[in-house]
Formats: C-alpha cells, sequence, structure tokens
C-alpha cells in the first residue's frame, strides 16, 4: 500500500479556516481541562508511576495474566477465543454470529475493531452492524474513520453533523444544535439496539483476577450492547489485561482525567459473567502485539490506555486533523504504534512531531512517546525509508548544526533575507512553513550578536576546547 | 486452539524481563464530609442529589416525575406500577426506575448497581429517569475503597454510574441524553430495611 503522506493529507484540513479553528480550540481544551483535574489530585504523580509499573508488570508477565483471565473468564461461563491477527479476530467473530444466527449486531466503540476492519469485514458477509456511540455513528455514517480515539467525530462541526443527519435521516439541516442532533441519533438508533441479535463492545481494561472486561462510555452504550441482545462478545487486544481491581482503581482515577479532565465517566462498567439467560464470548487478540512485545525500544508503548491525551497536546495533531493520519491510531501514540504495524505505509509519521516531549508529560502511564517517535526515526533511516528530498535535508541540516560558524552564518543571513525579501519570495511553494502560518517576525540580532555586544568576546561554547569552563557550558547547553 | 499457544509461546520467549507489581496505597484522607463531596461531584456529571429523604417517596415521585405511569421500582420505599419484565428490551418504555445503591463514591459522585439490585439491570440504563436510593453509610471515600466492594469480585455485571447518559461528540458540547437514562437522581436515604430490594 502507498505509503500515507500525513503532511500533504493535512493541507486539505488546513485549507478550511473554520475546521482548523475549531478543532484546535476544541482539542487544546481538552488539554487545559486535564491540567485542571490533574491539579487537584495531590497524588496525581504517584498514580502516574503506580499505572506505569502496573502495566509493566502485567506486560512482563502477560502469559501468566491472559492464563489467569482466560480461566478465571470461562469459570463465570463466557467462551475465550485467541486471535493471531485482524483476519482471525473478524473470523471469529463472524462464526459465532452464525453460529447463534444473529444478522444485526450493535457495538459499543472499540479501536481494536477499527484496527482489524471488522466492520466492513462483517458487512460484506450480510451482518448488519449499528455503532452505538454517537460520535463513533456519526463517523460510520458518512463512511469515515474515527478522527480522535476518545471523540471520533471531533474533526467535524456541529454544522457538518446537522448537514449528514439531513442528508441521512431526514432531520433539519440547518438545526446546527448538540441537543437536538443526540436526540435525532437517539430517535434512530435505540430501536436498532432494541431489536438486535448480538452486542459487542471492545475493552478498557480486562481484569486478570476477576474475569470481567471494563468499558468506560459517556453515554451508557456499551451497557445496551452488551445487556440488551442475548449475545455479547468482547474483544479485547491482549495488552489490556490488569491484575486486579486494586490495579484497576489506578487507571480509572487517571483515564477520563486524562481525556476530558472529568473524574469520572458516567457509566464505569464491568461484564463479568453472561447475563441471565445470555451468552458471552471474550476474544483475545494479538495482531502484532507479541511482536511489538519482543522489541525492547517499543514495548512500552503497550502500556497505552487510549486516553488520547497525547494527542491533545500535540502541536501537530491540533492542526493537522486527526485523518491525516490515514490510520487507526492519529498522533503521538499513533506515530509509535501505527509503524510497528507496516513500516512502509507508516514511513512518514515519525516526522509528524516537533518531539517537544510534551506527549510524554502527560501521558497517564508515563510512555516516553518522544524518545520513541525519534527512534522510529532512526529505524527509518536503517530501513531505507528516508525519501531523497529527506536525505537531503537531514544531510543539510547536519552539517549546518554541527558547524556553529556555519550556522551563525545562516541565522544572520536567514534573518537578514526576512527583513528584506518580498513577499513573493517568502511565501510560495517551497516554503512549506509559510504555506499556513506568518513566519515569525526575524529579532533584530541573533543570541550570538548579543552575547558578543552584552558580554563581549566569543560565546563560551566556541572557545577553542580546554579553555572554557566545562560546567558553564553544560549549563548553556541546557538552557538552549 | 494453535492461535493460543502461538500467542502465549510468543510472549513467553520474547517478552520483557519480569517487573515487579507496586502496592497500590488506599490514599485515603479522611475528610469530613463525603455527602458534600459526593454531592458536588455527581454534580459535575449532571447528576442530581437530594440530600434530605422525602418523608413520603411515592408522593415525592409523582410530584418530580408528574407524567410518569410506568415505574419499574426495585426498593420496598415505592410501589411499581409493572410487571415482570418479559425480556432484557422490554424496559425501554419505563418511566422511572427506583433501586437503591449498595455503594457511593464521594470522589467521583458514582454509585454502584449490580444484577443483585436489579435482576434485569437494563431496567437502569433504558429507563428515562433513574432514581436511586444510597444510605449515607455506604458512602466510601474514593475510587480505591470502591474496588475494595466485593461486587467487583462476585457480580456477573457492576456498573459505576456518575451521571446521566451524556455525550460530547459534537462539538465537545456534553448533551444529555445519549442513548441511556435522561436524568439520574440520588437520594441519601438510609436503610429502612435490612438488605436490598430485589426486582
Amino acid at each position: 500500500m502507498k505509503p500515507v503522506d500525513q503532511a500533504r493529507n493535512a493541507l486539505a484540513f488546513l485549507e478550511d479556516d473554520t475546521h482548523e479553528h475549531a478543532f484546535d480550540k476544541l482539542i487544546w481544551g481538552l488539554r487545559e481541562q486535564r491540567d485542571a483535574a490533574a491539579r487537584e489530585v495531590g497524588e496525581w504523580e504517584e498514580l502516574r508511576t503506580l499505572a506505569s509499573q502496573i502495566k509493566e508488570h502485567t506486560l512482563s508477565n502477560l502469559a501468566h495474566y491472559l492464563e489467569l483471565f482466560e480461566a478465571r473468564a470461562t469459570r463465570n461461563g463466557a467462551q475465550v477465543h485467541w486471535a493471531r491477527d485482524a483476519h482471525e479476530h473478524n473470523q471469529i467473530v463472524y462464526d459465532i454470529l452464525s453460529a447463534h444466527g444473529a444478522q444485526r449486531l450493535v457495538k459499543s466503540k472499540s479501536m481494536l475493531t477499527e484496527e482489524c476492519e471488522m466492520r466492513p469485514f462483517l458487512e460484506r458477509r450480510g451482518i448488519q452492524v449499528t455503532e452505538t456511540d454517537l460520535g463513533e455513528r456519526i463517523q460510520q455514517l458518512d463512511d469515515q474513520p474515527p478522527s480522535h480515539i476518545v471523540g471520533p467525530g471531533w474533526q467535524k462541526t456541529t454544522r457538518d453533523v446537522a448537514e449528514l443527519f439531513g442528508r441521512v435521516y431526514g432531520s433539519d439541516p440547518e438545526r446546527a444544535d448538540p441537543v437536538y442532533l443526540a436526540h435525532v441519533m437517539r430517535e434512530h438508533t435505540r430501536p436498532l439496539i432494541l431489536q438486535a441479535d448480538a452486542g459487542m463492545t471492545g475493552a478498557n481494561f480486562a481484569v486478570a483476577q476477576t474475569g470481567a472486561v471494563v468499558t468506560v462510555t459517556n453515554e451508557g452504550n456499551a451497557d445496551l450492547s452488551g445487556n440488551v441482545p442475548k449475545l455479547r462478545i468482547c474483544s479485547v487486544g491482549i495488552e489490556k489485561i490488569i491484575p486486579g481491581p486494586a490495579e484497576l482503581a489506578v487507571f480509572i482515577r487517571l483515564l477520563t482525567r486524562s481525556a476530558t479532565g472529568e473524574r469520572i465517566t458516567q457509566y464505569t462498567s464491568h461484564f463479568a459473567a453472561p447475563r441471565e439467560g445470555g451468552t458471552m464470548h471474550i476474544v483475545l487478540v494479538d495482531n502484532g502485539r507479541t511482536q511489538r512485545l519482543a522489541d525492547e525500544r517499543f514495548w512500552p508503548s503497550l502500556k497505552c490506555i487510549r486516553c488520547g491525551a497525547c494527542m491533545n497536546t500535540c502541536p501537530v495533531y491540533r492542526r493537522s486533523g486527526g485523518l491525516s493520519y490515514g490510520a487507526t491510531y492519529m498522533g503521538p501514540i499513533g506515530l509509535i504504534t501505527m509503524p510497528a504495524a507496516d513500516a512502509r505505509r507508516y514511513r512518514e509519521l515519525p516526522f509528524a512531531s516537533t518531539i517537544n516531549g510534551s506527549c510524554t508529560n502527560v501521558c497517564p502511564v508515563q510512555i516516553n512517546i518522544h524518545e520513541q517517535i525519534y527512534q522510529w526515526r532512526e529505524v527509518m533511516d536503517a530501513n531505507g525509508e528516508f525519501s531523497a528530498t529527506k536525505k537531503a535535508a537531514m544531510k543539510l541540516a547536519g552539517n549546518l548544526l554541527s558547524h556553529p560558524r556555519a550556522y551563525r552564518a545562516a541565522a544572520e543571513a536567514g534573518g537578514a533575507a526576512l527583513r528584506v525579501l518580498p513577499h513573493f519570495a517568502i511565501y510560495n511553494r517551497l516554503n512549506a512553513w509559510g504555506r499556513h502560518r506568518d513566519i515569525p517576525s526575524p529579532a533584530k540580532e541573533t543570541f550570538h550578536q548579543w552575547y558578543a555586544r552584552n558580554r563581549g568576546g566569543a560565546h563560551p561554547a566556541e572557545e577553542p576546547a580546554g579553555e572554557a569552563t566545562a560546567g558553564t557550558e553544560d549549563a548553556d547547553h541546557g538552557r538552549a | 486452539m494453535a492461535a493460543r499457544e502461538d500467542i502465549l509461546t510468543a510472549i513467553r520467549d520474547r517478552g520483557p524481563a519480569p517487573r515487579e507489581l507496586p502496592h497500590v496505597p488506599d490514599f485515603r484522607q479522611g475528610p469530613d464530609d463525603l455527602i458534600s463531596l459526593f454531592t458536588a461531584a455527581l454534580a459535575r456529571l449532571d447528576g442530581q442529589a437530594v440530600t434530605q429523604p422525602p418523608a413520603d417517596l411515592q408522593r415525592w415521585l409523582a410530584e418530580t416525575f408528574p407524567g410518569a405511569s410506568r415505574i419499574c421500582s426495585a426498593v420496598p420505599e415505592v410501589a411499581g406500577t409493572l410487571p415482570p419484565f418479559s425480556g432484557w428490551a422490554a424496559p425501554a418504555d419505563v418511566d422511572v426506575t427506583v433501586v437503591r445503591t449498595p455503594l457511593g463514591v464521594a470522589e467521583t459522585g458514582s454509585i454502584l448497581l449490580t444484577e443483585n439490585e436489579l435482576a434485569v439491570t437494563t431496567a437502569a440504563v433504558l429507563a428515562q429517569h433513574l432514581v436511586v436510593l444510597l444510605d449515607p453509610a455506604d458512602l466510601t471515600e474514593n475510587i480505591h475503597g470502591a474496588y475494595q466492594h466485593p461486587a467487583f469480585q462476585k457480580a456477573a455485571y457492576a456498573v459505576l454510574l456518575s451521571g446521566p447518559s451524556g455525550s460530547a461528540d459534537i462539538g465537545g458540547t456534553t448533551v444529555h441524553p445519549a442513548q441511556g437514562v435522561t436524568t439520574l437522581t440520588v437520594i441519601l436515604s438510609p436503610r429502612t430495611t435490612p438488605g436490598t430490594g430485589e426486582l
């Protein structure tokens, strides 16, 4: 498959100021709410450390916990299946549905089923699949993948949704009112839930000691999908296992606060056994996870609890839109998980980052996201996945940055040029940076010029080796 | 079960070296007024608390939900109007479900429901309005305390409900209801009889 060109895809999103500004505002608002929520919990950083340690413990003893979960879930009356890849997962789900004569499936949001492309697989085989999460249903009706792992339809404005529902449901396309639109969805989706033959959920967590699959929703749609039909199927990525309820508490306290700034979602639901008169199937899915677990650099990415905080804080994600990544997982977490699934297709993703480290700082399970992004760039280089243009640019930058005098001359010349060049010479197609933003006004002088003028002489870092105070040099670099 | 063995073998052969499981503290601070904390937390997600229990719950229901005729009650304090449900989709036309919770969580404004409180648990999600009785003595300070409740070891289904069904999926604005209940009201009401009612 052709490599995804995230930067090019983002251009289309940036062409429309309305969407760009609305998305940026919404997503940054979530980041601010996350900060406020974190600040009100005195033990926040301790919880992050605990969450990271619990995940590392579980992932490093994963076979034990998977067997424990399987044994307990089986004792509870559930049937446990194992899938090596997406196709096996989809086939297992289809076989379960077929065995029960089920043709109408309602499901809650599950990034795993997105990853497996389960919906088209089932639809091709005659199964009617209805997403019951409002955002996911919006994307389904518009034939688009999710643009955010928490709010799949957030890339759309309210007006977009009004137009979509007008087209699909015949509601008033001019009425861009979220209350009205949610009502329209409820009226159309509840009957489908009540008539469904089977219900499906993903899993935010799977608790080994109890065999429970845990879902976290605001709408209650997982509870309805999982409890109304007789047949319940839960798809669970193998990395979602945690030891027990005591550990679950840590994640429940972190997850929603990190995602939206609320303390908890309206529904935190624990499905441990089939409901009375019902059947419960759990599909444990690998799909590349064991391969990632074997990589000492990238296995900590499996700690992810899908809160989306790294996306909300990422300047590239906020200004690119989630669809530009062409991937199930977008934003910083996508940059380090998607290349593991397909290094060729997602070879450009590790470059959709400024590596500012904010994603790592907000991650509730302390994944070293920005370091892994950099490591993926190294992998791409080693694999020969750099384009000729990128190679040439990197070589030029490498030369410039390793020669202080050349760098200084370039910085001074660049600043001087920006002051005198006409508009067309700065804002053209050769300058990607200037396509959708103003170039900042150049400073009157570079730092080195300022230093020479105010402190006299050369910058300490440029003095011949042995003459500068080592401590001073390090300190200056640290502040740079 | 070739897939099972392949997956487990791959994990055992190539997974990272074992790490220790940390001890999780209960982070208890012992605040004086759990009821106020609970009420404020519940309000954040648009749930309502009634801190002074009505003397006559039946009358309170009639006054609060004047149009409600289909009432599902799992508590001895209120007489329901419905026969036993014929199926798990049947509660779709219930106006009000009344149930007693065995646990409230002050940190998050959550209440716990399982099949022990409501045999057909969809009655708590499909109803238009959910009214929950909570004995203040059943309040716990935080989520760590909540997960020590035996329901999380034993129940087939357990839900921590912290507000009426909502969604912020359109433009980031939270609206009610989505697919579940339109309103959630928690009445702080000591138990009048031991144990819990069951539908």
